[in-house]
Formats: structure tokens, sequence, C-alpha cells
């Protein structure tokens, strides 16, 4: 049986992970990334939480699972918006969107 | 008597009518407009008039004072005040519809012609049609406010009037000069009417024997001199007589209706309005008023004989002859006619007789002017032989103001001597005197315009004639009046000071002096102007060469008010004040404008619009807090 804290190092390294990529990377779809990242590593903790602690309900299953299809359709909306400023400005480079700023 | 409300609605219809749709009206269709809404006016004042006249009097002798119309317009915070607007007819203001609808008919006449072919012919109705609705308004007010509201309105449109050409410099500062200097006189007013409601607690007209009268009886004289202090202004008495020689700068049939017949008057109708409780409560300030009228009449006098613009001549005599009538207000002692208060029915009288002749003097210059193209006296000299009609109407006019018999001016004057004389013999030697003087001065115009020495250059180069029908109607219908009514209408059945019928009767004495006199300034007048070359006047010209400097220039009290309002006012109180404004009030606030824009400055940073800055400040934010829910 694997220990609940091996688990939870696991997320806690991707969610920092995802933090550090969110602030340090200037490219759209790498911070889009890291904010799946951030995600993916809650998900695993309502898994986790359901499995290891409360093994009769479902409820962590199934709150991983809509945590998913919402992240799904987030990123296609990202992405959306992505490929739109990319058309307009030729990057996607987070610094360089300041056409709105003035 | 209900229809006395159109008198007033219908010129206020013409005015809006004209000043909306004017501009789509051609000047033919808009100026018989305006006339036809004015000749009914008219003939609705007539038949108010002779309904008011014919009604059977009252069982005291006196006409019934008729209230037709009264309804309240503001509710004021003060209780029991209100602000009321109505129609009032008793004999005087039933007299002065008479007056401002035949002169306003006149005008309206006349101005067909005189402004023909003139910009803005549509506006000018338009105008014209206000004046004669507040002044109708004024004189019919049931109230002392009411009265106040109309009092502005007239000088409203006086202003309009006066800078009708508002392209020309001087007419814009006349207009400008006429409502100032009346403005401020109008403060003295309103502060009267304010302590007259609020010691009398309303604003009505109240009779010397009610409880409201004798209630607030300690403060009435206040009031009633400081109201006259807005008297004084309208009605151009020394020294807020600035005004009204400049405001000749309008055109002329203006200067005949608003400077001469009806507006100017408005200060001896609002004296006769209170008469009764000036005669009650406050008889010492009715005889100054009689004195400043009475020096106010001598100086305007004197200054009308040393000038050469003919409608300024002609201002000035209006000056003096308003001074004339505020006299006769002002030496009476009592409300009974045969003891001391023949003045007031002698002032109505004038007032009434003045109009007219005074408006076909002004009329009749107009003809000249517009001949002449010019107002100096030099240009004119033997215009009797081109307009003869003008010539006949202006020297019935000049008899009527000089007080021959049989012109109407004769009997008016000769009441208010009368009324002097019983006041005080000195009052009225000096009032015969001013008369002396009235005579010599408008018949120096008078050989000045249509004898004397002809500008021949000038008369050749455009060769003057008689004025078109529209101009010459009126000039003889005023005349017609001129000449009859003085001993046709015997005017003290009308309008005497305590109501009740007398019959006036010459003072022979009083008649006979003042004709002789009379007479002998118009010879002397005639020895001196009549001839080509003038040897006499202009030896005594060069006599009195700094009397006559002086006079021309109305013994510099338009410099003294240059003087006073410049240098002293504006020099000593505005600038400072002025400079405080700018810099002391104003720099505060730039202060803080500045102040808020430099820390502003500062702190923009951390709108950066850097998305990771952000989520930098969120992050550490999200930590603190979770750091506090530890702890």
């Amino acid at each position: 049986m694997i220990s609940i804290i091996c688990y939870l190092i696991v997320s806690t390294i991707m969610l920092c992970a995802g933090i550090y990529g969110f602030f340090t990377r200037h490219n759209l779809l790498a911070m889009l990334i890291s904010v799946e990242l951030m995600l993916n590593a809650t998900d695993i903790n309502f898994a986790v939480f359901n499995r290891l602690l409360y093994p009769n309900g479902q409820e962590g299953y199934f709150f991983a699972l809509f945590s998913i299809a919402i992240s799904a359709a987030e990123t296609a909306i990202a992405i959306a918006i992505m490929i739109n400023i990319y058309r307009n400005i030729r990057s996607i480079q987070v610094d360089k969107i300041n056409k709105m700023k003035w | 008597m209900e229809i006395t409300i159109f008198i007033i609605l219908l010129p206020l219809l013409s005015f809006v009518f004209l000043g909306l749709a004017g501009k789509w009206l051609s000047h033919r269709a808009a100026g018989l407009f305006g006339t036809a809404v004015l000749g009914v006016v008219t003939i609705l004042s007539y038949y108010t008039a002779y309904t008011y006249f014919t009604a059977p009097r009252l069982a005291d002798g006196t006409f019934a004072t008729l209230v037709p119309y009264n309804f309240q317009w503001l509710p004021l915070f003060l209780g029991a005040m209100k602000f009321n607007l109505g129609v009032l007819l008793d004999p005087i203001s039933v007299m002065m519809l008479i007056v401002i609808s035949t002169v306003s008919l006149m005008v309206h006449i006349y101005s067909f012609g005189y402004m023909h072919g003139e910009r803005g012919f549509q506006r000018y109705y338009a105008f014209l049609s206000l004046f004669t609705m507040s002044m109708l308004g004024l004189v019919v007010a049931t109230n002392i406010f009411q009265m106040y509201l109309f009092w502005e309105l007239v000088g409203v449109s006086s202003y309009l009037l006066i800078g009708f050409y508002f392209t020309k410099a001087p007419a814009v500062a006349a207009s400008k000069k006429a409502f100032i200097v009346t403005r401020f006189a109008d403060l003295g007013f309103l502060i009267g009417i304010l302590i007259y409601g609020f010691y009398v607690g309303t604003f009505d007209f109240v009779g010397p024997n009610t409880s409201a009268a004798v209630g607030g009886a300690k403060m009435i004289p206040l009031a009633l001199g400081l109201m006259f202090i807005g008297g004084a202004g309208k009605s151009a008495m020394f020294p807020l007589h600035i005004w009204l020689p400049d405001a000749m700068e309008g055109p002329t049939p203006v200067s005949a209706l608003i400077h001469a017949a009806t507006m100017v008057v408005a200060g001896v109708y609002l004296v006769a309005r209170m008469f009764p409780l000036f005669i009650a409560f406050a008889p010492n300030v009715l005889h100054i008023v009689a004195y400043v009228a009475a020096f106010t009449a001598f100086y305007a006098a004197a200054v009308a004989i040393a000038q050469t613009d003919i409608k300024r001549v002609l201002a000035f005599s209006t000056i003096s002859q308003i001074g004339f009538m505020l006299v006769a207000l002002g030496v009476c002692t009592s409300v009974e006619p045969e003891a001391g208060g023949l003045g007031y029915m002698a002032a109505m009288f004038h007032l009434f007789t003045h109009a007219m002749f005074k408006a076909c003097l002004f009329l009749c210059a107009g003809c000249i002017i517009e001949q002449v193209h010019s107002n100096e006296m030099e240009m004119m000299g033997g215009m009797r032989k081109y307009m003869p009609i003008t010539h006949i109407a202006f020297l019935f006019s000049c008899l009527a103001i000089s007080g021959i018999p049989p012109f109407s001016g004769f009997f008016s004057k000769d009441e208010i001597l009368s009324a002097c004389f019983a006041f005080n013999p000195i009052m009225g030697w000096i009032m015969t005197a001013i008369a002396a003087m009235t005579a010599f001065y408008m018949f120096r115009l008078y050989y000045g315009i249509f004898w004397g020495k002809e500008n021949i250059e000038h008369h050749t180069a455009h060769k003057p004639h008689e004025a078109p029908a529209t101009m010459t109607i009126p000039l003889i219908i005023l005349s017609v009046i001129t000449f009859f009514f003085g001993w046709t209408v015997s005017f003290g059945h009308f309008i005497s000071p305590n109501g009740k019928s007398f019959d006036s009767h010459l003072e022979t004495s009083v008649a006979i002096t003042s004709v002789v006199i009379a007479v002998l300034s118009i010879l002397i007048a005639r020895t001196m102007y009549r001839n080509e070359k003038q040897v006499l006047a202009d030896s005594l010209q060069k006599r009195f060469k700094g009397l006559w400097t002086a006079a021309h220039h109305r013994f510099y009290i338009d410099e003294v008010y240059q003087f006073v309002t410049h240098r002293i006012i504006f020099g000593c109180v505005s600038r400072p004040i002025a400079w405080f404004d700018r810099h002391v009030v104003d720099g505060f606030f730039n202060f803080l404008a500045w102040s808020t824009n430099a820390l502003s400055y500062q702190i923009r940073g951390f709108q950066s619009g850097e998305i990771q800055q952000y989520t930098y400040v969120f992050l550490i934010g999200t930590l603190l807090l979770i750091l506090l829910l530890i702890l």
C-alpha cells in the first residue's frame, strides 16, 4: 500500500511546477500548459482523497471528472483566443499584447 | 371687463409668433401682423376706457377699482404672502392703457415706413410687441411684485431695442449702459418691495387706512424711498439719467415709444400708484422726490440748450419734462385736489399730453433724420421747404411743450405750475424759469432745423422730401390730439388724487405769467436762431465759452461716472478682488489638481499591464491569507 503522502508529494510538485511555469514563461501556450498542470494536480488530490480516506463515497471521482471536462472547455476557449491574438499580432508572447492597454 | 386680459395676451402672442416665425415671413406680412394686433389692442383699450369711465360712479363719487383677473402665480415662503398676476383697473391704469396703446400703435404704423427694408424688420416688430406687452402689464399690475416683474421686462425690451443695430459699437455700448444703470436702480426698487412686503405683510397696493398699512407705517417711508430709486432709474432722474441720452442710438421710433412716451414715465406712474401711501406716511420722501426732480429738470434743460444732436436735445427735454411730472407729484401735501393735491392730477395730465407731443416730436425727428442721414443740426436748416407736414407737426408739438395755448401742454403745465405755487412760491418761480428754458431750447431746435442756416451743399446732393404717408399719418394724428386734447377734455373729471370728480380751472395769474415768459423765450430763440447769420448766438456762445462747453458735455457727469467706475471701483475694488480670485482661489484649486496629477504619476507603475506581475501580487496575497488562517 503506497502511503497517501507519496501521492500528495507528486501533486504538490505538479502544482509548484505549474505555478513556476505560469510565472516564468511568457509564451501563452506554455502558460496554458502550466495552468493545466495545476488543475491536474488538484484532480489527483480529489481522486486520492476519495480512494484512500473515504472509500465508500464517489464524490471525489465525479468532481475530478467534472474538473477535467471544464478544463477541456476552458482550454478550447484559451486556444481560440490565442489563435486570434496570433492572427492579429503574429505573436503569442504575453508581453507583446499591449494594444488594448491605453 | 374680462376682456382686458387680451390687452396683455395679444401683444404677447404677437411677440411669440413674430419671434419664432418671423424668419419665414416677408417684411410686409410681419409688419402688418404686428400692427394689426396692436390695432386690436388699441381698440380694446379704448373700449375698456369707455366702459370704465362711463360706468356709474360709486356712492362716494369715485370710480370703482376693478380687478377682473387675479390669479396666484407663485406661493411664497412667507405664509400669507403670495405672488399674484392679474389686471387692475383704476383711473390711472386705464389712462395709461390709452397712452401706451395709442403711442404704440402710432409707432407701429410709423415704423412701417421708417424701418422699410431694414435688416431684422421682423425682429424689430417682435420686440415692439414684447415691449408693449410688458408696459401694459406694468400699468395694470395688481400688486407691486407684478409691477416689478413687468418693470424688468420693459428694461429688457428697452435693452433689445436700443441695441437693435447690434453691429454698431455705440448702440451696443448704449444698450449695455441703459441696462446696467437701470438694473442698479432696480436693486433699490427690489429692496424697497421686500421691505414693503415684509412689514406690510402683502405685496398688494394697500390703502393708507388699512390695518396692514398702519402696521407697517414705521418702515413704509424707507420702502417708498427705495422704490423711488428704481423709479428714478427708469425715469432718468439725476444722477441716474446718464443712460437716456445714449439710448438715442436705437431706432428713432423706439426712442419715441420707449424713451419719450411710455417706459420713462414708469417712475412717475410708480409714484402715482403709491401716492396715497406717500401722502399718509411719507410726505417728506415725496418732497425729496420733488427736489430731486426739480434739480433734474433744471439740469436737463440747461444741457438741452447746448446740444447739437437733435435727438439728444429731445432726450434731455424728455428728462426735463419727466422732472416736471415728478415735481408735480412731489409738491402734493394731501389727497384733496383743492388743498394741496392738485399736483397728482397735473402730473398725470402732463404725462398724457407729454406722451403725445413728445412722441410726435421724436417721430418728426425720425422723418428729418431719414432725409438728411444725420442727427446733427448743422446738416439741416431750412427744412420747412422740403417737409411741410413734418414742419407743422413739429411746430405744434413745440408750441405744446412750450406751454402756448390752446395746445395741450399749456393746460397740463399750467396745472403743474399752479401746484408748485401752492406748495411754495420759490418752487413755482423755479419751475416757471425752467419752463421758459424749455420754450427756448425747443424753439432753438425748431429754428435750427426748419429755418436758420441751410446746409445747401448737403441738400443739393440729397434733396430732402416729405416722408411717405405711413410716417406722416401718425404725425398728423398725434398733432391733432396735441391740439385738441387740452381744452376738450376735462381731465380732473377722470383723474384726481381722491378719485372724486373735480373741475380744474386755470389760475389766471400763473397762466398769464407762464405764457408771457414762454412767448418771450420763443422770441429770443427766434431772434437768435431764425436767420442765416446768427450773430447774437455766436457771440453769446463765444462769451460764455466755458459754460457752453460744459453744458455741451452734459456738465461732465458721464466723465465723473467713468472716473468713479473705472478708476475707483475697478481700480481699487475689482482689480484686487480679481487678483485674489486669480491667484489665491484659482491657485488653491490648481495646486489640488497638480498634486493629484503628481501622485498618480508616482503610482502608475502598479498598473503595468503585465500579467505576471499581477499574478505575483495575487500569489503573495494568497500566501499571506493562508499564513493568516494557519496562525
